[in-house]
């Protein structure tokens, strides 16, 4: 696959979408929305095409892009001290998330469907979405990774505030604040580095940050250090998000259109722990190595907050937005085991939990449709009107509340093996986690199933054809991975290679 | 001083300058003799057109090395070049907008002096560009300020425009007071009021006295000149008269009177403060040693204007306090003292020239429709014209500083000057990028008017051209900026030679 501006196709693909709906009429509804569909497809066809090519055993060097871009800060004879270049580049683990995006874009795509007023907006500023989540994990310096970073918060502020629910501009606020500050802070932190190391590339970074004597701009102290860390760490902790900092999070959960939150739960939630990987762990490693105990505490408190408060919550939206805090809360964990174990189980499970919160969004999405509720009462008895929605509905929460045989399960077992080697006292608490995961989960699900029916399902119809289809992929990637893991740990490996060798594991 | 010497000066550098004075008369001349009943749109296009030969003039002297004439008060060098070059481009779409401006009360048989008056008020600016001497720089200081304060006061039957002309003239006396004592302590230590001879007197001053009387001098210059600039703590003027004035009015204070008073503050303490002793026993010369006061100056404007900004239902005092906060990012620029200081300042108010022209368009078209300012006239503005609320989004995402726009490149930057001294200045930093966020709240606000709110009248929008001229070549300029800013950058480097002959 030697393609010169592949992944530049690849993340901006969805824009010739955006172009083709700027010449639709307004009021074309099912074109717009086949034309929103058809340009999420692109990219997919693409990420898979690298994914199976890596598999098979091809370079992903060949990809990397680079082109000049920005040189300011002329200082005379000493030439640009700084310039920013265009640079693209995958490994394994951008890889993944790359296909992830990819994939729950066309399926929310497909859940788009559900959409009722000016799908032609809606779409331009999906496909906008999309271009900025695929840049994120495809970016190979700081400044352009903030940038698609940032390209996320625009389009995500109006698809809350216009297409969500009653508080739908609450709620789209509140996401604006608590991002806009979180991605503050990163700028904060990116300037530093690029300002003192001359640099924003961030392999580059990786290695300046790492030498004995390295060549700076001006000099970094320990200190620094440090705080640039607990900054990075506040930045994504906001959007990952780790305790206190979530309460947009839940609000977005509930008021943003459900299609809206499949993306949000299953990619934009996931750069937070991509951010922390990739920018802590490998800018940071010794500082991170320091921090690691607060990190794995930090997780048994989401997990242990998240699986309490879904447990009392009597809407299903509100349960599942807790329970993405509860499920990050492992992400967490097995970042602060530190070892390969952990970290692995920790990127397992930023995979299957998108997949995860994807499909029970979806499902959540096809419920409000026919009975404008989520709340579990009113849905009770679902299993006798929909019985194939209740079956999925369930399959969702056994993958969720990590039922061996599903990817739920690899992750979670992965982390706490992690942490149980480290520090096994503290893993012994967070596996109340996983009681309580099961608990909260088989109440609400169960409550909706085989509740006492509140209402006639006369006149409901089950699942349409084209709901089937998101449903089916979802479950299937998750038994997949549940059943046959190295789809995801062999692409990891040099990944992971790369990550021990940084914290000396 | 004899005809021979007179003859003898290059006046060839001040042609711009002759343009734009020829014009300006030729305009108050044939507003003289047209006939009432006839429109006075052509005098705005005429001066459109002398501001364009100017430009076109100016722009024959880029490149050549720096000249000055009538015994260095008036100098061509790079930093004049450069920056008159963004004085022309805001004027020449600032008249687009006067052009586009129909009046609702009381203007129509004064249009004529609204064009003259603002190609003298933008003849003041480029003297103050390029002024080597303090007397100049007065002069042109005081015939931009003078020119502005009939400017504001131009809708003579309007109580707001009445209030914002008195507010406008009595601060600016006091602030330009304060300036002019300021100066006169410097006059007084050095006996010259050159600005180049004052900088090499003051090498060698040593008596604590002098240094401490030095040091007064340029609080109060920093102070008085902080009026032009529309800064804490003179920025209580900007929210009343931008309110009060006309648009396009409003349009040139906030981005042309705002350039030129960077122009001045840097004239002033770059030639004068930059060589002269702190008194300090490291030997740190005094604008590096009064820096923190800068920096402190900064800070307080960007968060007065931002957090005041929250509060405001008036679109025109919004931006007022939007401007406020614009010129707090500007003072960091300066406050850091970088070594890429003037390309910094360059980009962004290049970059700010468009945003927020390109946004006064809008604003002057759609307030002009309903004759009221309340940010709801926003209401719906997609439904109505989704050009102009694309348009509109686009110019308050760069004013907020979102990646894809110049406003964005321009912070990088401001940020990168501030972060590379050893001691960089996190602390400015901080704050910049806080109140960034506050911005957020009042920016987006405008978008949920228009994206979220149903719209009250649902009748079609017209533009007139001028206007959408300004509109689009801003929209262009901010996203061509924000891309490929490099062709900024490269301009710059290619052709200002780092503005070292600024020092000469």
């Amino acid at each position: 696959m030697n393609l010169a501006y592949f992944l530049s196709i690849l993340v901006f693909s969805p824009l010739l979408g955006i172009l083709v709906l700027s010449f639709l009429p307004r009021t074309q509804e099912s074109l717009i929305k086949t034309v929103g569909f058809l340009a999420t497809l692109p990219a997919l066809v693409l990420a898979l095409i690298a994914y199976f090519q890596y598999r098979a055993g091809a370079d992903l060097e060949q990809l990397n892009e680079k082109a000049s871009w920005i040189q300011f800060g002329d200082a005379g004879q000493l030439g640009n001290l700084f310039s920013i270049d265009y640079e693209l580049g995958l490994d394994g683990f951008s890889l993944i998330m790359i296909v992830l995006t990819a994939v729950l874009s066309t399926l929310a795509a497909i859940a788009s469907i559900h959409i009722k007023k000016e799908w032609k907006g809606y779409f331009m500023l999906f496909l906008l979405l999309e271009v900025g989540m695929l840049g994120v994990f495809a970016a190979e310096n700081l400044i352009l990774f903030f940038i698609f970073f940032e390209i996320t918060l625009i389009p995500t502020f109006f698809l809350i505030g216009k297409w969500g629910y009653y508080e739908k501009e609450n709620a789209a606020y509140s996401f604006l604040i608590y991002n806009g500050l979180g991605s503050a802070v990163l700028l904060i932190v990116i300037m530093v580095l690029f300002a003192r190391t001359g640099t924003a590339n961030i392999d580059a970074l990786m290695a300046a940050m790492n030498a004995d004597n390295p060549q700076l701009v001006a000099p970094i102290s320990e200190n620094m250090k440090m705080g640039m860390l607990i900054a990075l760490l506040i930045a994504f902790g906001v959007k990952l998000p780790i305790f206190p900092l979530h309460s947009w999070m839940v609000r977005v959960h509930v008021q943003a259109p459900p299609s809206i939150v499949m993306l949000h739960a299953g990619v934009l939630l996931k750069i937070g722990a991509f951010g922390l990987i990739r920018f802590g762990m490998g800018i940071f490693p010794e500082q991170f190595q320091s921090l690691a105990v607060w990190l794995a505490v930090l997780g048994v408190v989401n997990l242990l907050y998240g699986a309490f408060l879904a447990f009392v919550q009597t809407d299903f939206k509100m349960v599942l937005a807790y329970s993405s805090i509860s499920h990050m809360g492992i992400v967490l964990i097995g970042l602060g085991a530190l070892n390969e174990a952990g970290i692995q189980g920790a990127i397992f499970q930023v995979v299957s939990h998108g997949l995860i919160a994807a499909l029970l969004f979806f499902l959540v999405g096809v419920l409000y449709e026919r009975f404008q509720t989520s709340n579990i009462q009113n849905l009770g008895g679902l299993a006798k009107g929909m019985p194939i929605t209740a079956g999925f509905l369930l399959a969702g929460a056994m993958a969720s509340l990590g039922l061996p045989g599903m990817s739920g399960f690899v992750s979670e077992f992965m982390a706490f093996l992690g942490l149980f080697k480290e520090m096994p006292i503290l893993a012994a608490v967070g596996t109340i986690g996983i009681i309580m995961t099961a608990v909260y989960l088989l109440r609400a699900v169960l409550g909706i199933t085989y509740g006492k029916a509140h209402r006639d399902f006369a006149g409901i119809t089950d699942m349409k054809k084209f709901e089937f289809v998101p449903v089916l992929v979802l479950v299937g990637l998750i038994v997949l991975i549940g059943v046959y893991p190295s789809v995801l740990s062999e692409p990891l490996t040099s990944t992971l290679e790369t990550i021990m060798l940084g914290i000396g594991g | 001083m004899d005809l021979e010497t007179l003859l003898s000066y290059e006046w060839g550098i001040m042609t711009p300058e002759f343009i734009i004075l020829g014009v300006a008369t030729a305009l108050s001349l044939m507003d003289l003799f047209m006939p009432k009943s006839q429109s006075r749109k052509i005098l705005g296009w005429v001066g459109f057109a002398g501001i364009i030969a100017a430009l076109v003039s100016l722009l024959g002297h880029i490149g050549h090395s720096p000249e000055s004439i009538l015994f260095d008060t008036f100098r061509l060098d790079s930093f004049a070049k450069a920056f008159k070059l963004l004085l022309l481009i805001g004027s020449a779409m600032v008249l687009l907008i006067a052009i586009g401006y129909e009046p609702n009360e009381g203007l129509e048989e004064f249009r004529g002096e609204f064009f003259y008056l603002f190609m003298a008020a933008l003849l003041g600016a480029m003297i103050m560009s390029s002024s080597g001497d303090l007397i100049t720089l007065f002069v042109g200081l005081e015939l931009l300020s003078i020119s502005s304060y009939i400017l504001a006061g131009m809708r003579k039957r309007n109580l707001h425009s009445n209030e914002s002309a008195m507010k406008y003239v009595i601060n600016g006396s006091i602030a330009t007071a304060i300036t002019l004592f300021g100066m006169s302590y410097v006059y007084g230590l050095t006996g010259t009021t050159n600005l180049k001879e004052m900088s090499g007197f003051l090498t060698s001053i040593y008596n604590e006295q002098h240094i401490y009387l030095l040091g007064l001098a340029f609080f109060m210059i920093v102070v008085g000149l902080s009026f032009k600039l529309a800064t804490a703590p003179f920025h209580m003027w900007a929210p009343d008269v931008y309110q009060g004035a006309p648009t396009p009015v409003t349009a040139f204070l906030s981005v042309v009177s705002k350039t030129a008073g960077f122009i001045i503050i840097i004239r002033i303490l770059f030639s004068i403060f930059a060589n002269a002793p702190s008194g300090d026993v490291q030997g740190l010369p005094m604008i590096l040693a009064l820096q923190d006061y800068i920096a402190f100056l900064a800070g307080a404007t960007m968060i007065i204007g931002n957090l005041i900004a929250l509060r405001q239902r008036n679109i025109k005092r919004l931006f007022a306090y939007s401007s406020i906060a614009q010129a707090g990012y500007l003072l960091v620029v300066i406050a850091s003292m970088s070594l890429f200081m003037f390309d910094t300042l360059w980009f962004y108010l290049g970059a700010y020239l468009f945003m927020n022209l390109g946004a006064f368009a809008i604003i002057q078209h759609v307030t002009h429709k309903s004759g009221s300012e309340d940010i709801g006239q926003f209401a719906g503005l997609y439904r109505r014209a989704p050009f102009l609320a694309i348009a509109m989004a686009i110019f308050l995402l760069s004013l907020a500083g979102i990646p894809g726009t110049a406003g964005f490149i321009g912070k990088l930057n401001i940020f990168m000057g501030a972060l590379v001294p050893n001691e960089g200045h996190y602390v400015l930093v901080s704050i910049m990028i806080a109140t960034t966020v506050v911005s957020y709240f009042y920016y987006f606000g405008v978008m949920v008017q228009m994206f979220f709110r149903p719209a009250a009248d649902t009748g079609k929008v017209k533009i007139p051209a001028a206007l959408t001229a300004v509109i689009g070549i801003s929209l262009a300029a901010t996203i061509l900026f924000g891309i490929a800013p490099n062709i900024a950058f490269d301009f710059l480097q290619g052709n200002f030679n780092q503005f070292t002959d600024f020092f000469q």
